[in-house]
């Protein structure tokens, strides 16, 4: 070497890394997407793949606009499409599929900054953006295990709804409802492998679950029902473990969850719509700032200055 | 509580590698400032003649250290030395005739009180081993009427990767050890020493717990390891449960910190009067083929411990001083060792190169779980970001020890530790 590097300390680095940490995230998300194609058939897996590619060329098109570098490398697209193709309906058509991608990755993560500072979950806001957009669409259900040719979405009610579903039908997801939120068995394997890589916090699941099967038992629902049905195992272990628009402390992620487990609670069992956690997630994701300025650490050895000062004043 | 840290590689290759001497070098270049605190004068001038332990540096000041001789030989130039704090300072370049002849000013210091034993520690020249280089004279020299100490902390954690320089202190010269803290303590008044090693080193902490058996004024503190448990402020959690707290000194909180290998020093020093005039490091890096500890002549170039650890310039890409996590980039390979290296390592370009994505913050809080003393690392980057003074006061950056350990784990390759200092230089403007 003709010239010494010189940088500024520490000159190791731990192997961890944003692509591998959203990596593990698809990965964690696979069981999910196998159970959704046994479920509810090939056009499942299309649907998860259209989400994905589409949020991945969303993303790279704002690169190119907003003359920012590839960020498409990071893995975080790919993860918010995957995720947001789990929220969806087997029936919904492709061009809607897209534009919930568009609504999430170039209206809710790249205007706002990209990676790390959008204040939502952009995967939320896209399945709510659509939700409310084409009400039928999203909720037009299909059996699962259906032959391909009697394939046919209806209105009708899913599990969270006629309340008709058999704990074993719900846990492993042989329900109506969105293509990833049915099979409890594969998310919580997903889920589990994520805290057992140190991914996320088993504090913020933990804590939304928990509240919700709290709630439900003092609102004389059954709260085992509660937990397995709808989109909460889904919600609760992807999505309000997102890094970006979630607190960062540990009394942070509690509170965030217990917050998002009541406002579920609320509106599931007050609220006119029958699910209430995306809603949940969305409003804690807005409150998360304040989250954590209230459960911001004090520093070890910090004096507190204006308390003395204060006194100081006074005397 | 227990304060956060990291779990690192230990590296530490040398553990087992007896210190050798060094061949004694053609010359060597003796900077001025090799301490915390004011800088020496020279006390010669080109072409005079000086034997080992002679005083070549002195002042007045009090915050500072005596600065002697490495060699004998005839002072060949006194020139301007860039220091890597970026000040100047002179450094005198002495060749040597190869004959080592010793000072006439060399003498076993007489001790009898806590003042002539902390004038002696103060001609000896001594400055904290472990790094930051505080002036040990100082350090001892408490008001103990005003601030009592209890407890004397020996540091013997040794946390960084790598390094086992302080290690082979407590096997080779155990002796030096216990008697120094027992000197330390009875001159000083100190009714408690505790001797703490991290727990990767079991059988030092096994002789340690041996010798100091029957003892009951001296405890060896068994530490987890993890990184940075040899800082100062941790290091002293550890061993008593009292935090130093924001501005403080250990003394207000009765304690004195002290490193093993300084422990060492103070005891020889007071058997032969030989002055710090060399040192103990570690040399190790994947571009060093035989990775040693040895005992070097202060003033001695880096390029000659390269040649002895069989690494060649060529194939350095990155040489530090000190270890990986809060080691500083040396620019030059004619560097001088100084009191304060306990270790120089050599990387080559595939171990150096950082080839790393850096992204976005993506709030994972993993730096917030590693900072020992419980800083927000990420809010910290945006408020320096922002310049944003008030904030910065607020999020406590003072209380940073630059341990570097938010920057490690950032899976966003965030330069976060450098940021801090950044941000703490802000504030003292």
């Amino acid at each position: 070497m003709d010239k010494l590097i010189v940088s500024p300390s520490p000159h190791i680095r731990a192997a961890a890394a944003t692509s591998k940490i959203m990596g593990n995230v698809l990965i964690a998300l696979l069981p999910a997407v196998i159970a959704a194609t046994l479920l509810f058939g090939g056009r499942a897996l299309i649907l998860v793949g259209v989400c994905t590619g589409s949020a991945i060329i969303w993303e790279r098109l704002c690169n190119i606009v907003m003359k920012r570098p590839d960020t498409t490398g990071d893995l975080s697209a790919a993860v918010t499409g995957m995720i947001l193709a789990l929220n969806l309906p087997r029936s919904l058509p492709y061009w809607m599929a897209i534009l919930g991608t568009f609504v999430a990755i170039v209206i809710v993560k790249q205007l706002f900054g990209g990676l790390g500072n959008n204040f939502a979950n952009p995967a939320i806001v896209g399945r709510i953006v659509l939700f409310l957009s084409f009400p039928s669409a999203m909720t037009a259900w299909t059996d699962p295990f259906l032959q391909p040719q009697v394939y046919d979405a209806t209105t009708t009610a899913t599990p969270l709804v006629s309340k008709a579903a058999s704990y074993s039908d719900l846990f492993l997801g042989t329900v109506r409802g969105c293509l990833g939120e049915t099979c409890a068995f594969a998310l919580l394997l997903g889920g589990l492998y994520l805290i057992a890589m140190k991914i996320i916090s088993p504090a913020t699941p933990v804590a939304f679950i928990g509240t919700v099967a709290a709630f439900s038992w003092l609102a004389g629902e059954d709260p085992l029902y509660q937990v397995l049905s709808g989109g909460l195992m889904l919600g609760a272990l992807f999505m309000a473990t997102d890094y970006v628009t979630t607190p960062v402390t540990t009394l942070g992620k509690v509170m965030f969850g217990l917050g998002c487990g009541i406002i579920t609670c609320v509106i599931r069992f007050y609220g006119s719509y029958p699910e209430g956690v995306s809603f949940s997630i969305l409003l804690m994701n807005i409150v998360t700032p304040y989250i954590d300025m209230l459960t911001g650490a004090r520093p070890v050895g910090a004096k507190k200055k204006e308390k003395k000062a204060a006194k100081e004043a006074a005397a | 509580m227990r304060l956060n840290g990291i779990v690192l590689a230990h590296n530490k290759n040398t553990a087992d590698n007896p210190t050798v001497p060094v061949p004694l070098p053609e010359s060597v270049k003796i900077p001025m400032s090799q301490h915390m605190g004011v800088p020496c004068q020279p006390l010669v001038k080109v072409g005079d003649e000086v034997k080992v332990g002679q005083k070549i540096g002195d002042t007045d000041a009090v915050m500072s250290a005596p600065i002697h001789s490495s060699v004998s030989g005839t002072v060949a130039a006194i020139e301007d030395f860039l220091l890597a704090n970026g000040k100047v300072c002179k450094a005198v370049v002495i060749k040597s005739d190869g004959k080592q002849k010793m000072s006439e000013e060399i003498y076993r210091p007489v001790v009898n009180s806590t003042e002539s034993f902390i004038n002696a520690v103060k001609e000896s020249g001594c400055c904290g081993l472990g790094g930051a280089g505080f002036p040990t004279h100082i350090k001892l020299r408490v008001d103990t009427k005003v601030t009592p100490i209890d407890s004397l902390v020996i540091n013997a954690a040794e946390c960084e990767p790598y390094i086992t320089s302080d290690y082979r202190e407590l096997v080779e010269a155990p002796d030096d050890v216990l008697d120094g803290i027992d000197k330390v303590m009875k001159y000083i008044g100190i009714a408690h020493a505790y001797i703490c090693i991290e727990d990767n080193k079991p059988q030092a902490i096994a002789d340690m717990t041996r010798r100091t058996s029957m003892r009951d004024n001296i405890t060896v503190v068994k530490l987890k390891s993890s990184y940075p448990q040899g800082a100062e402020k941790v290091v002293a959690y550890s061993a008593t449960g009292r935090i130093i707290g924001e501005g403080e000194l250990p003394a207000y909180k009765g304690i004195i910190v002290m490193n093993v290998s300084t422990a060492g020093f103070i005891s020889r020093y007071l058997k032969t009067g030989i002055p710090l005039v060399e040192r103990r490091l570690t040399l190790d890096g994947d571009a060093f083929r035989t990775p040693c500890n040895v005992k070097a002549p202060i003033g001695i170039s880096v390029r000659e411990l390269i040649k002895f650890a069989d690494g060649s310039p060529d194939s350095i890409a990155k040489l530090l001083s000190g270890g990986p996590m809060m080691g500083m980039c040396l620019y030059d390979f004619d560097t001088p060792v100084m009191k304060t290296n306990n270790a120089i390592l050599g990387f080559t370009e595939k171990a150096a190169v950082r080839k790393e994505v850096k992204t976005a913050c993506i709030r994972c809080g993993r730096c917030v779980r590693a900072c020992p003393v419980k800083l927000m690392p990420t809010e910290l980057e945006k408020a320096y970001d922002a310049r944003d003074v008030d904030r910065l006061k607020k999020l406590k950056v003072n209380l940073c020890m630059n341990c570097g350990s938010c920057s490690y784990v950032c899976p966003a390759k965030r330069d976060l530790a450098e940021k801090n200092q950044l941000a703490k230089e802000l504030l003292r403007q």
